[in-house]
């Protein structure tokens, strides 16, 4: 398949099951929002070394924030709900107690609960509050009002967990390592706008893709040598002689649907920059259909596209 | 169907305890089982026909129509349907309701909502002493749900409240949130004297300064994002707290006689 003269491989992106959760940061402006946004989401690039995957979903205006003040809706993914129950008490506690005028809020509803400010409360050694209200649909929610240097840090009780699909993704073969990067900026402007996504890795992009194992005992993934362009003389590549530069976009989203949209605007976002930007191919991780149910084929997402 | 309605067809010399005469208890009766049914009527017992005039057959939307306050206990243990009073109420109004809407248009005496679960209470005139509390010999008062009075509210509103919304839109009287332990009262007119007595938790919501004795705290003018939330909560009940626009407050913390951490935010609106 051809677009635009940039070359979309016949495969697959391999992704898996994840349980993932959202949460809405509000605060005095949306500077400060993202302060507390960006130290949440830090070092939460991928499960492996990580525990969860998380980044920014989107600024919210004041109308779709619970306390009518700038705010930020977060995705946070992880492989089990204990971890990610774990994961988000702790960057609660480091990262939304600590910043200044930032409060906590649950951004998605499901039987599922996990912890937001449940424990968290016990911080104000007995001044905390608590408060009952009802939202817009008369369903009352608890919130935990707690006394800090600042004010008051007001954080809702718990919020959602659902399942969720992690490991979506495609790979950008350009001929040189400013055109991969230009294009996969191209991409994440364009994947940024689907709701109920993110692409954990840092700007969106990543350029140490994985492979599973190593020739270390103690190494359970390692560089893709297949993919990578320096080795293309001494490895069984996947790279013609004329690329210089692969980079990855990895997207978890909360369903198939929004996860293959946004591999489509973003593939569709390259190759609108065409062949002459240095893009030559698109193509994607898979490991063979082992690692995970869903399968993100390229040519059936990019169908309409086609020329 | 019809509203299942009530007219009183004389004013009554005694109390007439109506807790009979709710959707709950009434759901599977037949028009001839309501109107034998045995209510007491001051230290003797009468048909409910002898006291009321019955029309309609629904009877999760029952109506009381020439209602007075001598008609204690109406919407008592309540768990379903609607009840609008057309007059006035006596004392015990909503009384345990659990669940569903009790709507009473003219005044009510005291005990309103006394040990309420959950449902909306509003009167639109003025109700007695102790608003929301508990009966005699129980530690807790209203247990949760909404109560909305339009006009005035009399002594110890919210006395030994465990959860919930009070929203007084006129006048509170002495001992407003006296013994509370949690929930939320709000007073859009001025309140008596001693107000949060032996307080414990919970929020005291006022827009005018009260007169507060010695063991309640000030801790100072604040701006606190959680009101936002709160005004939002109350849209729904159409008060006058829904039209305050104001997050700055000024908090006392109290009542330190008991070691509480209860409060009273008055909200100000010169920001």
């Amino acid at each position: 398949m051809l677009i635009n003269g940039v070359k979309i491989d016949d495969t697959f992106a391999e992704a898996f099951n994840m349980r993932g959760t959202r949460v809405i940061i509000t605060a005095q402006n949306v500077k400060w929002a993202y302060h507390a946004a960006n130290a949440m989401t830090g070092f939460a690039t991928s499960v492996i070394g990580c525990g969860v995957e998380a980044g920014i979903e989107r600024e919210l205006n004041t109308d779709e924030t619970p306390d009518g003040r700038p705010g930020l809706s977060i995705l946070m993914f992880a492989m089990g709900s204990k971890v990610l129950m774990q994961q988000l008490e702790t960057r609660m506690g480091q990262c939304i107690l600590t910043c200044p005028t930032a409060a906590a809020f649950a951004g998605i509803e499901s039987e599922d609960r996990i912890n937001l400010g449940k424990n968290l409360r016990f911080f104000g050694d007995g001044y905390q509050t608590s408060k009952l209200f009802f939202n817009a649909n008369g369903v009352d929610k608890r919130y935990w009002r707690i006394p800090v240097m600042d004010g008051e840090f007001l954080c809702e009780e718990s919020t959602g967990m659902v399942r969720a699909i992690g490991g979506g993704n495609f790979l950008i073969l350009a001929t040189s390592q400013v055109a991969a990067l230009t294009a996969a900026e191209a991409a994440i402007e364009a994947m940024k706008l689907i709701p109920n996504v993110i692409m954990p890795f840092p700007g969106g992009v990543v350029r140490s893709g994985s492979k599973v194992g190593s020739k270390y005992k103690t190494m359970f993934a390692s560089t893709n040598d297949a993919f990578c362009p320096t080795l293309k003389g001494v490895t069984n590549t996947e790279l013609s002689p004329e690329i210089e530069s692969v980079m990855e976009i990895v997207i978890d989203g909360l369903n198939f649907e929004d996860i293959a949209e946004s591999m489509r605007v973003g593939i569709q976002a390259i190759c609108d920059l065409g062949a002459a930007s240095g893009v030559k191919r698109i193509s994607a991780g898979n490991y063979g259909g082992k690692l995970g149910p869903h399968h993100f084929k390229l040519h059936e997402i990019m169908g309409k596209q086609a020329s | 169907m019809n509203a299942l309605t009530f007219t009183l067809k004389k004013p009554l010399q005694f109390s007439l305890n109506c807790q009979l005469l709710n959707p709950t208890h009434l759901a599977d009766k037949s028009p001839s089982d309501i109107a034998s049914m045995l209510l007491n009527y001051g230290n003797s017992q009468c048909r409910v026909d002898d006291i009321f005039d019955i029309s309609g057959n629904d009877a999760q939307n029952i109506f009381f129509k020439n209602s007075s306050d001598k008609l204690d206990y109406l919407g008592a243990n309540m768990a379903s349907g609607n009840i609008v009073i057309e007059g006035d109420a006596g004392a015990y109004l909503a009384y345990n309701l659990k669940k569903g809407e009790i709507h009473c248009l003219g005044n009510s005496l005291a005990y309103a909502a006394c040990n309420m679960v959950n449902g909306l209470l509003t009167i639109n005139g003025n109700t007695g002493d102790f608003l929301g509390g508990a009966s005699a010999g129980l530690r807790k008062g209203m247990r949760g749900g909404t109560v909305v009075v339009k006009g005035n509210a009399g002594d110890r509103a919210g006395d030994q409240m465990r959860r919930g919304l009070i929203l007084i839109e006129g006048n509170a009287g002495d001992y407003c949130a006296s013994r509370m332990i949690a929930g939320t009262i709000g007073v859009s007119g001025k309140i008596g004297e001693y107000a949060c007595f032996n307080m414990k938790r919970g929020t005291l919501l006022l827009t005018t300064r009260p007169r507060l004795h010695a063991t309640i705290q000030d801790c100072g003018c604040h701006t606190l994002p959680f009101l936002n939330l709160m005004f939002k909560s109350f849209a729904q009940f159409k008060t006058k707290f829904s039209s305050i626009q104001s997050m700055r407050v000024q908090r006392f913390v109290g009542d330190a006689a008991c070691a509480g951490n209860g409060e009273i935010l008055l909200i100000l609106t010169d920001e």
